[in-house]
């Protein structure tokens, strides 16, 4: 029933180097002595703290309440006391600082009672979906979008189909290969949630050929799911970026999402492996998301692997916990080395977006010294969304935003092929996101002058309309006074002739 | 390795400019090894040249425009340029010509313009018709192969009549001959059948004595570049096909235009220009079908050029007419991007 695989332009053969992190089965880290936990872990509004300084906690507590439509709950991954309610360092390229939870914890690890659904089909998708909310999963991924979201269909589209998304393409991470190989039956739990809740047909495990245990541990599981008939395994070929979204839903259906359309305008709806596994855990077992499997790999981590980890973690502890080699102040990569970004100090937590913690790498660019581009067009020939790299840096460097819009700069995905490439060693992609956050920056301040010009235009309208009532209502004024002035005038003319009258009468 | 750069992508592939131009150069050492055989060792003497030229007046000019040596000296950019226009010139030129051309390619061509990247127009072929427009006669007096001229050129010979213009009492005029190109062209002025022409000595096989090995090792050393994946095939493929398109056509309306079509293929510049001028990426076109509209603009161009203009050979000014129109190609050939957006 399969269909001919499709292809998408350009993308790049990177060398993997997953071994490195697929030695050992997925371990699980030690509990630290405090966890933070940002507020704010995913893409949205961030949650709002339902605790105070001093609080009991137990392990699965809700800690935060979601605000808003686009914003998740978060909980407590342990048992422990509420030491802090503030401003805590992130993980952020910013290096920014943000409002966090911090959880001393006691070592006891109790959980709080979970309620679990023996039989999800009994309950509706709604009430499937709050639950999915109020268990704070997100797309583990990297992205970090609410899940709930992308598990409602709406009234306007039909779901086709599930994809999940077990591409892994970036080099180094192989926290869903891990999950796919040890934890198959639960991400298919959680599969046959996602289908339900999205009324879907049928559901594609994309997974690509560099990782044949995944393959055979989730085609063993399908095995014990009979009614699973509409679920299959694609083997896309390894090449980089296929797990980008577009990049996916192109090789396994054909189909291109259009510009600023979504793919459920298309009838796919999108998960990652790892969120499939949190939606099953939550619905049948009562647990909300508190912890993730993070890679933890890279030239200077000697004993490199997979890692469940609480969220709030300390990075330190864990880098610790592997022995890494990395000197103080050395920057290490959290995400791919072709799309993360790097940080700075260690002193920041494991979040739900944390996929990687990735130290050192084969293969580094060079610090950035760049020749001039010499036009050789490789850029293009890599990029995955047809791009002209080299036309976009062109208008980038000489700030004509206009051109980079009219180039189709923001059909960018940021894959960094193009600068992978580049004989010059050029930072395009430093560049592409300059570009648009200029751009962004922009329309923001446009908006800004729009409100304002608005604001002074009623202003001017207000004053000329006031003008004209006060024009109006002396010209009505002095019309009343003329008229009682002729009024009188007449009244004086006609008793002066009245009088007049009288008087001739009189003569008379 | 720890990490360098502060954004991503921290990973780099190995392809550097330098390495680029270091290949293009190994491409060329067949070619230059058979125009030597053919045409004595003022060929080597003229690339020599060529490269010291151009390297000072590559400093020179870096040191004007306040730009670092090192990188740009070492990006041998300015060899390539110097290498292309001495393969381009008689191996007899006069050492004032090869200088002239050269400081011209480097100085104006390439970095009033603003150096490496920035140059709208192939260097070595505006040096190249700098000399061909100032100096027509020396331009156009090439040496017959070795093997049909009277005296063979030695080192010394070819030395002195280099830098000085004369050997053992002779000008360079008593040692030159004509290319087949030009022979082709001034005989059909006299009326003679291509076919007859074609048959004298000087045209070898098809393309003419030597220069048809000679294209065959450009042809060789430019595939050798395009499997190593430093040019792509759309250029030459293209410009090889139009020529060999258009020949093809008017041989097939009036045999007596030209020689045939495989004689374009294989002489003159033909290959020298499909493999290593035409796919310049810095003046040629970027996106994928550009490229193949600019080199099949160079292929009709360059028979246009041989067959009705005033100069034997037209790679040079094809190149240069092409590359005028390469942000009008560049405009108009863009791919459709992902998701449906056209400009």
């Amino acid at each position: 029933m399969s269909a001919p695989l499709s292809n998408f332009p350009g993308g790049l053969k990177l060398r993997g180097h997953k071994k490195r992190s697929t030695q050992q089965p997925i371990r699980k880290t030690p509990l630290s002595k405090q966890l933070v936990l940002p507020l704010q872990q995913h893409i949205g509004a961030a949650a709002v703290p339902i605790v105070e300084v001093g609080d009991n906690v137990l392990k699965g507590q809700r800690i935060a309440r979601a605000e808003g439509h686009v914003s998740v709950c978060l909980h407590a991954p342990t048992s422990g006391v509420v030491s802090a309610i503030g401003e805590h360092a992130i993980p952020h390229p910013s290096g920014l600082s943000a409002p966090c939870i911090t959880i001393e914890t006691d070592g006891e690890d109790r959980w709080i009672e979970r309620e679990q659904i023996a039989d999800f089909r009994q309950h509706s998708a709604h009430e499937l979906r709050q639950i999915i909310r109020d268990a704070g999963i997100v797309g583990l991924g990297g992205a970090g979008f609410p899940s709930f979201i992308k598990l409602n269909p709406g009234v306007h589209h039909t779901v086709e189909t599930l994809l999940i998304n077990g591409a892994e393409c970036e080099p180094y991470i192989t926290c869903d290969d891990m999950l796919m190989r040890e934890r198959a039956d639960g991400i298919l739990d959680g599969v046959e949630i996602m289908l339900f809740a999205l009324r879907a047909s049928r559901c594609i495990l994309a997974i690509e050929d560099n990782k044949p245990e995944a393959i055979a541990a989730i085609r063993y599981a399908l095995t014990g799911r009979p009614h699973l008939s509409q679920t299959e395994i694609v083997i896309v070929p390894t090449r980089y970026p296929t797990g980008g979204e577009k990049q996916l839903i192109q090789v396994v259906t054909g189909k291109q999402v259009p510009t600023n359309k979504l793919p459920i305008d298309i009838g796919i709806v999108c998960h990652n492996p790892g969120t499939a596994y949190a939606v099953g855990r939550a619905i049948l077992h009562g647990e909300p998301l508190i912890s993730r499997v993070v890679t933890v790999t890279g030239t200077d981590v000697p004993h490199a692997g997979n890692f469940e980890t609480l969220f709030g973690t300390p990075i330190k502890d864990l880098l610790d916990f592997c022995e890494t080699k990395r000197q103080p102040d050395e920057p290490f990569i959290q995400g791919g080395p072709m799309m993360g970004y790097s940080l700075a100090g260690d002193d920041l937590p494991i979040t739900k977006t944390a996929n990687c913690i990735l130290v050192g790498v084969d293969d580094v660019a060079p610090p950035a010294q760049p020749l001039p581009c010499i036009r050789c067009g490789d850029c293009a020939d890599v990029c995955p969304a047809s791009l002209l790299p080299q036309q976009l840096y062109w208008y980038s460097r000489a700030k004509d935003f206009e051109q980079t819009r009219n180039y189709n700069l923001f059909d960018c995905i940021e894959c960094g092929c193009c600068d992978y490439v580049c004989p010059s060693k050029i930072p395009l992609v430093s560049y592409f996101r300059f570009s648009k956050t200029e751009i962004m920056n922009q329309q923001r301040e446009q908006q800004k002058a729009d409100l304002a010009r608005e604001r002074h235009e009623s202003r001017l309208a207000r004053l000329e309309r006031e003008k004209q009532e006060k024009e109006e209502r002396q010209r009505q004024r002095k019309a009343a006074l003329a008229a009682s002035k002729a009024a009188k005038a007449k009244e004086e003319s006609t008793t002066n002739a009245e009088s007049a009258d009288s008087v001739n009468e009189e003569k008379a | 390795m720890p990490i360098f750069r502060l954004s991503p992508p921290f990973l780099a592939g190995a392809n550097r400019v330098t390495l680029q131009m270091l290949q293009v150069l190994v491409a060329l050492v067949p070619a230059v090894i058979a125009m030597t055989y053919y045409f004595g060792p003022g060929v080597l003497i003229n690339v020599t040249l060529a490269v010291v030229v151009a390297l000072i007046a590559e400093a020179v000019m870096l040191k004007l425009r306040h730009r670092p040596l090192k990188p740009f000296l070492s990006d041998g950019s300015a060899a390539v340029t110097a290498i292309l226009l001495a393969l381009a010139i008689p191996p007899l030129s006069p050492w004032w010509m090869t200088v002239i051309g050269v400081t011209f390619a480097i100085i104006f061509a390439k970095h009033l313009y603003g150096g490496l990247g920035y140059n709208p127009f192939n260097p070595a072929m505006v040096g190249y018709v700098l000399l061909l427009i100032s100096f027509p006669l020396e331009m156009t007096t090439w040496l017959p192969v070795q093997s049909i001229a009277e005296q063979p050129m030695g080192w010394l010979s070819a030395l002195q009549l280099i830098f000085t213009g004369q050997f053992n009492g002779l000008g360079i005029d008593a040692y030159s001959g004509a290319t087949p190109l030009d022979a082709m062209k001034t005989q059909i002025v006299l009326d003679r059948h291509p076919e007859f022409i074609s048959s004298q000595e000087l045209f070898g096989m098809v393309g003419g004595l030597g220069w048809e090995w000679i294209n065959i090792w450009f042809a060789l050393g430019g595939i050798w570049l395009i499997y190593r994946k430093v040019i792509s095939w759309h250029v030459p493929v293209a410009m090889i096909l139009a020529l060999l398109i258009i020949s093809s056509i008017t041989t097939l309306i009036d045999p007596t235009v030209s020689g045939s079509p495989l004689f374009h293929l294989l002489s003159g510049g033909t290959m020298l220009g499909a493999f290593f001028i035409a796919t310049d990426p810095v003046s040629g076109s970027t996106t994928l079908k550009g490229r193949i509209v600019f080199g099949a603009g160079v292929g009709i161009l360059t028979y246009v050029i041989r067959i009705w203009g005033g100069y034997p050979d037209g790679v040079a000014f094809a190149v240069i007419l092409m590359n005028m129109l390469v942000p009008l190609i560049d405009y108009y050939t863009q791919p459709r991007v992902y998701g449906g957006a056209t400009r």
